[in-house]
């Protein structure tokens, strides 16, 4: 976005600054320095906020600093909530700017700066938006689903929280700093190669998604971990509520299709740092191998974002049925083999590149069977809310209208499965509609179930009523206007990405979907007046029992919010829907005879690793080499100091399990519960 | 089920809670394995691509023209050799000796430097003949691969360093043999990698 300025810089200034410089900050550009202020303005505002409230000791002890799975899952969820608002000013510019660029008008946006806000809409939804709020809710619901006290590596998770945050970090900074990559969200070479990229775009584009996906890897195999050493005694892996199963199935996902990324990206980086020729046009490089690599993370990491939310559906859609879920193990099954065959599909994003038909119809068909256990699960609800008790809270209102969504954008997947069809509709806006259907109508819809279903547990207090039905009616509208033009403009061989149309015949359906994109906004909008509605009313909504929808699992066993140590005593289960089974079995909460619970303890050191991180990627995109330098050992210096540290944990004493449990046992009898 | 059993047990309440602290299982071991595998990929990925370019020379030289086998057989027997003595160390762990357990640490650190100088040697040698990883695809994956795995043993070595002095400092607690235990499967876990890449990159390059 720069041009490089006329005269040659001094060897010092390089020496110092790299590449960064004066010039580097758009400052000439005023819908950058608008946002810009706006952004300045709001984050002057909520650090003046915070120091006023006298907060700052506070939200470093209590929050940055907390190895407490909870907090550092309700983190994830403020991540991917702030991240979600700037990854929708990305979406409604793009809209407005396709809705009016035909013919003479050339739009508000320039294509340069048009690229770069594509670009990072797919960055960030996925990155930073969709995995942080994947993540938190695993964060939160499986140790207390499974009856644990924590997560198996709580500094771990913390240190894991914080290199996501330092990841989204870099990518904020782009905005004002230089820039962002003009590539698409998975910066094909040669492209992105040093040739035809060579701005600072890319770099920011690796090393952010390289230091979020340390945080990522290491969140996996925690939890993992956590789910396999450290459920309640008797709960075998067939009765573990069914939202840990896809987490579990997720996170060996995770595990095994993240470690593909950083390879890709660290042999891009190289290419583009050190001039190696992997995916160079010349020197014998094979830009097909990035392509083949990329894909081979990137078809698994759509399931990494789907599967907790089929599980966190399977957890609504029994709850306000008011029955087992139908078809457990059938359901396990079918989550196990998405699970396998996410890794058998990854050439169905490249049908076009010259294959082979042989090649084209094994992927072919391997990505079509995968809508068998997909549709298994679809069957396992419907039969589930057959015969039921149904209680259209807000949770089950996004499920109906997930599983409306879900099935649409499904079929159409199945569409672009097939080999000849998909060289017709390939990176075309037909394609935009089909991710963004399942995307928005799985995920997006999921994780506001899982908040408003979750919410009154974190909290204390229900969601209100009135604004999450407005925000899904906006959502699901919204959808509608927005995506279904797409299908019909992609049949019609409209490619993605552009940023005008001479044909001016097209503008209508544009227009249209900008008023979806609108309606969507609205929704967003809606769900934050909820937030601050029901925290206004939260006397009113407030929850005592910690059980409110009659839940069946073990998270709905304790007090709402849980306690530091989740249970006063580990459960003990013999069933799935252990708490269902606890409350029928004429369990009887325990008030006395307490003990002393064994805890970790919080530490800075996450926060301090990641923001050396965030440093150390700043000083590598602007090759600024001696902060580079310095950061590295940095890094190695304090981890090496921290693994000093042995002070990791304390006891909570017996008397203050016994003062907590106690306010709990007189809350309870005040409501008469 | 608890001796804990005071004044307020309910009949049958033992069936739904355990009334005594519960300890968890130990998880590092599995953890680190996981890490493990992860790592495996990210070399699995760098041998595929080696595999892809491996023979694209674009008119440089070929790994005919580059391997010295002879050093290359001493680097490797540098490593084996290593991966024993760390085996030794791990035996007197056991036996609880811990002078003697940092001994056989000190001699498996010397042993990965002189892996690290030889291999330091060769591509200095390399470059200094204009086969860098910037010549062709082939030395950009050579030097990836075998540079990425060489990396892994300096990290190795740091670990090893610090891993003594907390030993001299605590001697053999339950944490430093748990971070003995996770760096032996470290070392090992290299030691694995690098017969990949003898055979696969050095042996299997120079009959190509």
């Amino acid at each position: 976005m720069t041009p490089a300025s006329a005269e040659p810089r001094s060897e010092l200034a390089t020496l110092l600054f790299g590449r960064l410089s004066l010039d580097s900050i758009p400052y000439q550009e005023p819908i950058i320095v608008v946002t810009f202020l706006v952004a300045a303005l709001a984050g002057i505002s909520v650090l003046t906020w915070i120091t006023r409230a006298r907060a700052w000791g506070w939200l470093w002890r209590d929050w940055f600093c907390s190895i407490d799975h909870k907090k550092i899952g309700v983190m994830y969820m403020v991540l991917g909530f702030v991240m979600l608002l700037r990854g929708f000013a990305d979406a409604i510019m793009m809209r407005a700017q396709q809705a009016m660029a035909f013919g003479d008008s050339a739009g508000y946006l320039p294509p340069h700066h048009y690229d770069q806000i594509f670009t990072a809409h797919g960055v960030i939804m996925i990155f930073f938006v969709a995995m942080p709020f994947v993540t938190g809710l695993m964060n939160y619901i499986v140790p207390l689903q499974i009856g644990a006290r924590d997560v198996a590596f709580p500094f771990l998770n913390n240190f894991s929280f914080w290199m996501t945050t330092a990841g989204a970090a870099l990518v904020m900074a782009s905005l004002f700093i230089g820039e962002f990559a003009t590539t698409g969200w998975l910066a094909f070479p040669p492209l992105s190669g040093a040739d035809y990229s060579p701005g600072v775009g890319v770099d920011y584009y690796i090393w952010a998604l390289q230091i979020a996906g340390v945080g990522t890897l290491l969140s996996g195999v925690n939890l993992i971990v956590t789910i396999v050493k450290m459920r309640a005694p008797g709960m075998s892996l067939m009765k573990m509520p069914v939202f840990t199963w896809t987490a579990l199935c997720t996170n060996v996902l995770i595990v095994a299709a993240f470690p593909v990324l950083t390879a890709v990206l660290l042999l891009l980086g190289l290419d583009r740092t050190v001039g190696t020729n992997f995916f160079t046009n010349d020197f014998g490089g094979n830009p097909m191998m990035y392509v083949n690599m990329i894909w081979i993370w990137g078809h698994p990491e759509v399931y990494i974002l789907i599967l907790p939310l089929f599980g966190v559906f399977s957890e609504v859609v029994s709850t306000f049925a008011g029955k087992r879920l139908f078809g457990y193990t059938s359901m396990v099954y079918a989550t196990v083999v998405i699970t396998i065959l996410s890794y058998l599909v990854w050439l169905h994003h490249f049908f076009t590149m010259g294959s082979g038909a042989s090649v084209n119809s094994f992927f072919g068909i391997t990505t079509m069977i995968i809508s068998i256990p997909t549709g298994a699960k679809l069957f396992n609800w419907l039969f589930t809310m057959y015969r039921g008790r149904i209680r259209f809270e807000l949770p089950m209102l996004w499920m109906m209208g997930f599983m409306f969504t879900f099935v649409v954008g499904g079929m159409t997947g199945v569409l672009l499965a097939v080999p000849p069809a998909d060289f017709v509709l390939h990176n075309s806006l037909f394609l935009i509609a089909h991710f963004h259907n399942v995307i928005i109508g799985g995920v997006v819809f999921g994780v506001f179930a899982a908040i408003s279903y979750w919410y009154p547990k974190v909290f204390g207090y229900k969601l209100d009523v009135f604004w999450g039905k407005a925000s899904f009616w906006c959502w699901q509208i919204g959808f509608l206007f927005a995506f279904m033009p797409l299908y019909v403009l992609g049949l019609m061989g409209v490619t993605r990405r552009v940023s005008h149309f001479e044909d001016t015949s097209l503008q209508p359906f544009f227009i249209v979907a900008a008023f979806g994109a609108v309606l969507i906004g609205c929704g967003i909008l809606a769900s934050l007046i909820q937030f601050y509605v029901s925290y206004q009313r939260r006397e009113q909504l407030r929850d005592v029992s910690g059980d409110p929808w009659d839940g069946r699992t073990l998270e709905w066993a304790t007090a709402s919010p849980p306690p530091d140590y989740n249970f006063a005593f580990t459960p003990r289960v013999h069933d799935i829907d252990a708490w269902w089974d606890m409350k029928r079995g004429g369990y009887v909460r325990p008030t006395s005879g307490f003990i002393a619970i064994h805890m970790p303890r919080g530490t800075s050191a996450g926060i301090i690793l990641a923001g050396i991180s965030a440093v150390l990627g700043f000083a590598l995109i602007w090759h600024i080499w001696w902060l580079a330098v310095s950061g590295f050992a940095g890094l190695v210096g304090f981890a090496i100091f921290h693994t000093f540290n042995l002070n990791r944990d304390f006891h909570i004493p017996a008397d203050e399990v016994t003062r907590v449990e106690d306010a709990r046992t007189r809350a309870l009898a005040a409501t008469g519960a | 089920m608890s001796a804990h059993t005071s004044t307020m047990a309910v009949e049958g309440a033992d069936r739904w809670l355990v009334r005594e602290e519960l300890h968890a299982q130990p998880g590092t071991m599995l953890g680190f394995w996981l890490y493990l595998m992860s790592d495996c990929l990210i070399f699995a990925c760098l041998f595929a691509m080696y595999g892809v370019v491996g023979g694209n020379y674009a008119a440089g030289p070929s790994p005919k023209d580059l391997f010295e086998l002879p050093l290359v057989a001493v680097n490797t027997a540098m490593l084996l050799f290593s991966s024993i003595t760390y085996g030794f160390a791990m035996i007197e762990m056991q036996r609880r000796r811990v002078n003697a357990t940092i001994g056989w640490l000190a001699v498996t650190g010397l042993f990965g430097l002189v892996f690290l100088g030889i291999e330091l040697y060769e591509f200095h040698h390399l470059i200094h003949e204009g086969a860098g990883p910037q010549r062709s695809a082939f030395l950009s994956a050579f030097f990836t691969l075998v540079g990425t795995h060489g990396l892994h043993v300096s990290f190795g070595i740091v670990w090893l360093v610090t891993l003594i002095v907390q030993l001299k400092r605590w001697g053999l607690t339950d944490s430093t043999r748990r971070r003995l235990a996770c760096l032996s499967m470290f070392w090992h876990f290299l030691d694995l990698i690098w017969i990949g890449v003898f055979t696969y990159v050095y042996l299997m390059g120079v009959l190509r």
